[in-house]
C-alpha cells in the first residue's frame, strides 16, 4: 500500500464525519473540526478563480463559526431545512510542513418542510487539515460553489 | 398598445392611493409583460456595471434591462457602448460569456459580425458562392445594426437607456441622488466579490422591501442584537422628487439605547445577553466624513447602494419572471484601501448577502408574501407606517419610502 493510500484512508472519515454532522444537525458539534485558528469560507469558483477576497461566508477563527451557530439558532429567521451531503471524490496530498492538503467534490440536497427538495449547492472543499492530539481537524477549508447564484439563503454550513 | 387596455382592466388601484397596493401587481402575468415595455425599457436609466469592470477597449460585460439581455462595451477609450445581446440576423445571442474581450462582436451562428459600438461591418457570404446565393444588391448593412441602447455614466456606473425621451441621468437621478452617488464612489473602485441570489418573488417585493426601514431591526434580529442599526438611532429617510429615489440613513455613534421601545425588552429582536466569541465582523472604521455609518440607496426601479459600515455594495435586481428575481451582488472598497481596510470590509461581508448574518432574511421574507397572496385577488397591502403621503421624513419608522416607489411605479405604469 502506498503512503497516499494510507493518507486517503486516514483523511476519508473526516469528510464522512463532517458531512454527517451537518445531515443531522449536530451543529454545536459543527466548529469543532476546525482549529482554533482556522480559516473557513464559502466562496464561488467565479471569485476563488479571481482570487477575489469576499465570498458569501468568511470566518477566521473558530469562535466565528460558534457565532455562525449561535446566529443561526437564536437571531436568524428562516425556514426549517435539511441538508444532505453527497461526497465526491477524495485527492489527497501531504505537504513539506506536516500538513495535510485535500479536495473533496459535494453536491448538497435542500430539503424544506413543504417536501420541496432540490440540488441546492454543489462545488469542492479546498481544505488544509492538521494532525492534533484530538485527531484530523481543519485548518482551512474553502467551499468552492460551482454556481454564483444561490437559492434564497445559505445559513446551515456547507 | 392593446396590452396597456388588457392591463388596465385587470388591475384598479384602490382609491385609498399609494397606502394600499393590490395584491395582483405580483402575480399579474400581463403586468409584467407591461413593466418591460413601459418601466424597464421607458424613459428611465438602468444600472449594468462598473466601469473597472470594462478597464480596457473591447472589454464587454452582458447583463440584463428588465429581463431583456443586453451587451455594454468599452468602445473607445472614453466612450461605452451598449446594445439588445441579440443578433440581428436570426435573434442569436451574440455574447455567451458574462465578460470577455472583442476586437468585434461576431455572431456564431452565421458570422455576422458588429463593431464594438453595434454596427453591422460584415455578412458571410454576402456575394454568395462562385455567383451563387448572396443577400439582394439592395441590402444595406447600415439597415442590420444591433439594437442599441443610450449610455450614461456618474462616477464610473454604466447606465442605459432604451428610450430617446429619458432626461440626462443626472436629471433621472436628481441632485439628493446624485450628491449621494458622489460621496460614495469619489475613488477608484477596487471590485471585492461578486455573487447573486435567486428569490422566490416578485422583483417588486425585494424593492420595497429594501424601502422599508420600518422592518430593518424587527425581521433582522442579528443586527439589534448587536446594536448595529437600532432606529432611536440618529437618522432619517430622504426622498427624491416624485419619490421613486430614496436613501435610508443613520449614525451609528449617536445611539444612547434608551427611551425606546427595546429597553422595555417587548421586542422579540433585543437579546443583550448574546456575546459574540469574535467581535472582528463588527470593527470598522470611520469612512465618511458626514459621520453616516449606515446608508442604503435605493434607485428607481432596481439599483441598491449600499453602505453597512465599511462594507459597500451594488445590488441590482433582475427580474425572472413574475414569481422571481435575482439579485446581483457586487461587493466593492477602492484601490487607495489599505490591506487592514480590506480586512475590515472582507470581515463585515459576513453581514450581507446570501449567507449575512444581518440580512439573510430578505431572502426570504419576500415568498413568504409571494406564496401567501395566491388565491387572494382583490386584497391589498397596507402601508400606513409615518402616515399615507410621499416625502423625506426623520423617522425611519415609516413606509414613505415605499409609498413613493409605488407612486413612481403608477406614474411610469399609467396605472
Amino acid at each position: 500500500m502506498s503512503g497516499s493510500t494510507e493518507l486517503f484512508h486516514r483523511v476519508r472519515p473526516l469528510y464522512d464525519a463532517y458531512a454527517d454532522c451537518i445531515d443531522e444537525e449536530r451543529f454545536e458539534q459543527w466548529p469543532e473540526f476546525f482549529e482554533d485558528v482556522c480559516f473557513y469560507q464559502i466562496t464561488t469558483r467565479e471569485a476563488y478563480r479571481k482570487s477575489l477576497p469576499i465570498g458569501i461566508v468568511q470566518c477566521n477563527s473558530k469562535g466565528m463559526l460558534i457565532d455562525r451557530i449561535n446566529s443561526m439558532k437564536k437571531a436568524n429567521i428562516f425556514e426549517p431545512q435539511r441538508y444532505r451531503h453527497l461526497l465526491g471524490a477524495l485527492h489527497v496530498e501531504s505537504t513539506d510542513n506536516g500538513t495535510i492538503r485535500a479536495r473533496m467534490g459535494f453536491g448538497i440536497v435542500r430539503t424544506l418542510e413543504s417536501g420541496d427538495s432540490m440540488l441546492f449547492l454543489s462545488g469542492v472543499w479546498h481544505d488544509e487539515i492538521v494532525e492534533t492530539p484530538e485527531g484530523l481537524r481543519f485548518r482551512e477549508k474553502i467551499a468552492v460553489l460551482d454556481s454564483g447564484c444561490v437559492d434564497t439563503l445559505i445559513v446551515v454550513p456547507v | 398598445m392593446s396590452d396597456v387596455a388588457v392591463r388596465e382592466q385587470r388591475i384598479q388601484w384602490p382609491e385609498a392611493g399609494v397606502s394600499r397596493v393590490p395584491f395582483e401587481i405580483y402575480t399579474d402575468e400581463p403586468l409584467y409583460e407591461g413593466e418591460q415595455d413601459l418601466l424597464f425599457k421607458g424613459p428611465i436609466w438602468n444600472f449594468v456595471g462598473v466601469d473597472v469592470e470594462v478597464p480596457a477597449i473591447g472589454d464587454f460585460k452582458t447583463n440584463f434591462v428588465g429581463d431583456t439581455p443586453v451587451v455594454v462595451v468599452k468602445s473607445s477609450a472614453d466612450t461605452y457602448s451598449a446594445f439588445v445581446n441579440r443578433c440581428a440576423h436570426r435573434g442569436s445571442t451574440l455574447c455567451y460569456e458574462k465578460t470577455g474581450n472583442r476586437d468585434a462582436f461576431t455572431c456564431v451562428y452565421h458570422n455576422w459580425s458588429y463593431d464594438l459600438e453595434g454596427n453591422l461591418k460584415t455578412v458571410a457570404f454576402h456575394k454568395g458562392v462562385r455567383g451563387k446565393g448572396g443577400l439582394p444588391d439592395d441590402f444595406r448593412t447600415c439597415d442590420h445594426n444591433l439594437q442599441k441602447l443610450r449610455v450614461q455614466e456618474l462616477c464610473g456606473l454604466l447606465f442605459v437607456s432604451f428610450d430617446e425621451a429619458a432626461p440626462d441621468l443626472e436629471t433621472f437621478l436628481g441632485p439628493k441622488m446624485v450628491a449621494h452617488i458622489r460621496r460614495i464612489f469619489s475613488k477608484k473602485v477596487r471590485i471585492l466579490g461578486t455573487f447573486s441570489q435567486y428569490m422566490h418573488n416578485n422583483w417588486k417585493l425585494y424593492m420595497e422591501n429594501v424601502k422599508d426601514s420600518y422592518h430593518a431591526s424587527l425581521l433582522h434580529t442579528f443586527f439589534t442584537t448587536f446594536k448595529l442599526n437600532r432606529l432611536s438611532m440618529q437618522g432619517g429617510l430622504v426622498l427624491e422628487g416624485d419619490g421613486g429615489h430614496h436613501i435610508s440613513y443613520s449614525k451609528m455613534a449617536t445611539d444612547s439605547g434608551s427611551g425606546t421601545d427595546y429597553e422595555s425588552g417587548s421586542l422579540r429582536a433585543q437579546n443583550d445577553e448574546f456575546a459574540l466569541h469574535d467581535d472582528r465582523i463588527l470593527k470598522s472604521w470611520p469612512e465618511f466624513e458626514d459621520g453616516i455609518t449606515h446608508a442604503i440607496q435605493g434607485i428607481f426601479p432596481n439599483l441598491i447602494v449600499q453602505q453597512i459600515q465599511n462594507s459597500l455594495a451594488l445590488r441590482l435586481l433582475i427580474p425572472r419572471g413574475v414569481n422571481g428575481c435575482e439579485l446581483v451582488w457586487i461587493m466593492f472598497g477602492f484601490e487607495s484601501d489599505t490591506q487592514e481596510q480590506t480586512d475590515i470590509r472582507v470581515a463585515l461581508s459576513n453581514l450581507v448577502g446570501p449567507a449575512g448574518l444581518v440580512s439573510m432574511e430578505d431572502g426570504v421574507i419576500g415568498s413568504f408574501v409571494q406564496r401567501a397572496i395566491v388565491g387572494n385577488q382583490g386584497r391589498e397591502t397596507v402601508l400606513e407606517m409615518g402616515g399615507r403621503s410621499v416625502e423625506s421624513q426623520e423617522s425611519r419608522v415609516s413606509e414613505a419610502s415605499v409609498r413613493g416607489f409605488w407612486q413612481t411605479y403608477r406614474k411610469y405604469m399609467g396605472l
